[in-house]
């Protein structure tokens, strides 16, 4: 998976500031899925999450394409971290998201044209999705390749799983079908009103209240068991 | 209704950046727990808006019919070399709002809102008129959403909402009711 990776030399930790504390590559990898998750949890990349969701296979090719670019670019810009001067360091990572994204927008226009096109403008708005961004800095650009690797699995997986699981609400509750499979039957009348604008907002919302009050009933669970 | 016109009202109503398209849903949930950075920051975008729409024409026109798959590389460098001389700018000739602004300058970079204008710009193939027209649409438009979510907010504080409620659960719900009132601008037609 990191055949390109330099190993950095045995016994010598690095010391970077800022960086995040020393931890196994599988907690790398939950910690997007499900403790951080970029949408869910942190709130970050919230266009995508909302403007291309109204069907399950637009969701689910945002979510791919996405992750795709996350693996490019979270690699580079831990193979480069030493090489890219601190002043510049945003504009290098942005000029590598951006590489990312052209290389994986021509590849989905060329193997999936009609989905590239449903997507249309929000393909190359994968650059500035600030959990890209946000993973380079924060995380990538700190640490050695294959946790940089990892934690573009975790948060790249997360990301599509949330959403898969908006766009899926969305398109069973405004079309009746999943992935155009009609399985709410012909008597249901569909809330056309899930796969406008609106429902994106509302679809979100009403998944992080229902978040909310787990947490809180949980909370409340755990002071009555102390 | 003259097509420019129609640009105008279209973008800034009929398909609003924010509410209908969602492009800089990042400052519109971030920055509108006041009013005042809200308007602020619509109006420095505003103007990152225009910067962005005349160069990515002039791109379109004069550099990319050569090479189009440098799009989105090409627009991302432009906007963010143009962020910064905005951002030096202010720097020089307003401190006092540079320091309102603060962070929230440098992130225009990263707002989808204006790459995502250069973007639908090219798509709809505008010309330089346009162009211009689409971009005030679309940064007046923003700026409204940010002040109406803004001020929504402000009275929210207030408001007696359930403990659980509290934070951006009911932010978004609230931006769904606020999305369902300017779908009613839908009846107006759809852009050209």
């Amino acid at each position: 998976m990191t055949a390109g990776a330099s190993p950095p030399p045995a016994n010598q930790p690095e010391f970077v500031p800022g960086a995040p504390p020393p931890a196994a590559l599988t907690t790398d990898i939950w910690r997007g899925i499900a403790r951080d998750n970029p949408v869910l949890v942190q709130l970050l990349g919230l266009c995508p999450a909302m403007a291309v969701t109204n069907t399950l296979a637009n969701g689910l090719a945002m979510g791919t394409a996405t992750m795709l670019v996350l693996l490019g670019s979270e690699l580079f810009v831990s193979l480069l971290r030493k090489v890219i001067p601190h002043e510049v360091r945003i504009t290098s990572y942005v000029l590598i998201i951006a590489t990312f994204v052209t290389v994986v927008d021509l590849l989905l226009a060329a193997t999936f044209p009609d989905i590239s096109k449903a997507l249309g403008p929000f393909m190359p708005l994968i650059v500035v999705n600030c959990m890209v961004l946000g993973r380079a800095e924060a995380f990538a650009a700190k640490v050695r390749p294959v946790r940089a690797m990892a934690d573009a699995v975790g948060m790249g997986l997360g990301f599509t799983l949330a959403l898969v699981l908006i766009s899926g609400l969305r398109e069973l509750l405004g079309m009746g079908s999943l992935l155009g499979a009609n399985l709410l039957g012909p008597n249901f009348e569909p809330w056309v009103f899930m796969v406008m604008p609106p429902g994106g907002f509302l679809t979100l919302g009403i998944i992080l209240l229902c978040m909310a009050w787990f947490t809180d009933i949980r909370r409340r669970r755990a002071q009555e068991a102390a | 209704m003259s097509n420019l016109a129609w640009i105008f009202v279209s973008t800034l109503l009929v398909s609003n950046f924010t509410l209908a398209m969602f492009l800089g849903l990042c400052p519109f949930f971030g920055v509108t727990a006041k009013i005042g950075t809200a308007w602020r920051l619509g109006v420095a975008n505003t103007f990152v808006m225009l910067l962005t729409a005349l160069s990515a024409w002039t791109l379109n026109t004069y550099v990319l019919t050569q090479v189009p798959f440098l799009r989105t590389i090409a627009f991302i460098v432009v906007i963010a070399s143009g962020v910064q001389i905005v951002e030096m700018a202010i720097k020089k000739f307003s401190p006092v709002l540079f320091r309102q602004l603060g962070i929230f300058l440098p992130l225009i970079t990263t707002n989808c809102a204006i790459l995502g204008l250069a973007l639908f710009q090219t798509a709809r193939q505008y010309t330089l008129a346009e162009s211009i027209v689409f971009a005030l649409g679309g940064g007046m438009g923003l700026t409204l959403a940010l002040s109406l979510m803004a001020s929504i907010r402000e009275r929210m504080d207030v408001a007696d909402v359930p403990v659980v409620a509290r934070g951006m659960g009911l932010v978004l719900v609230v931006a769904s009711v606020l999305s369902m009132a300017f779908m009613g601008f839908a009846g107006m037609g759809s852009a050209p």
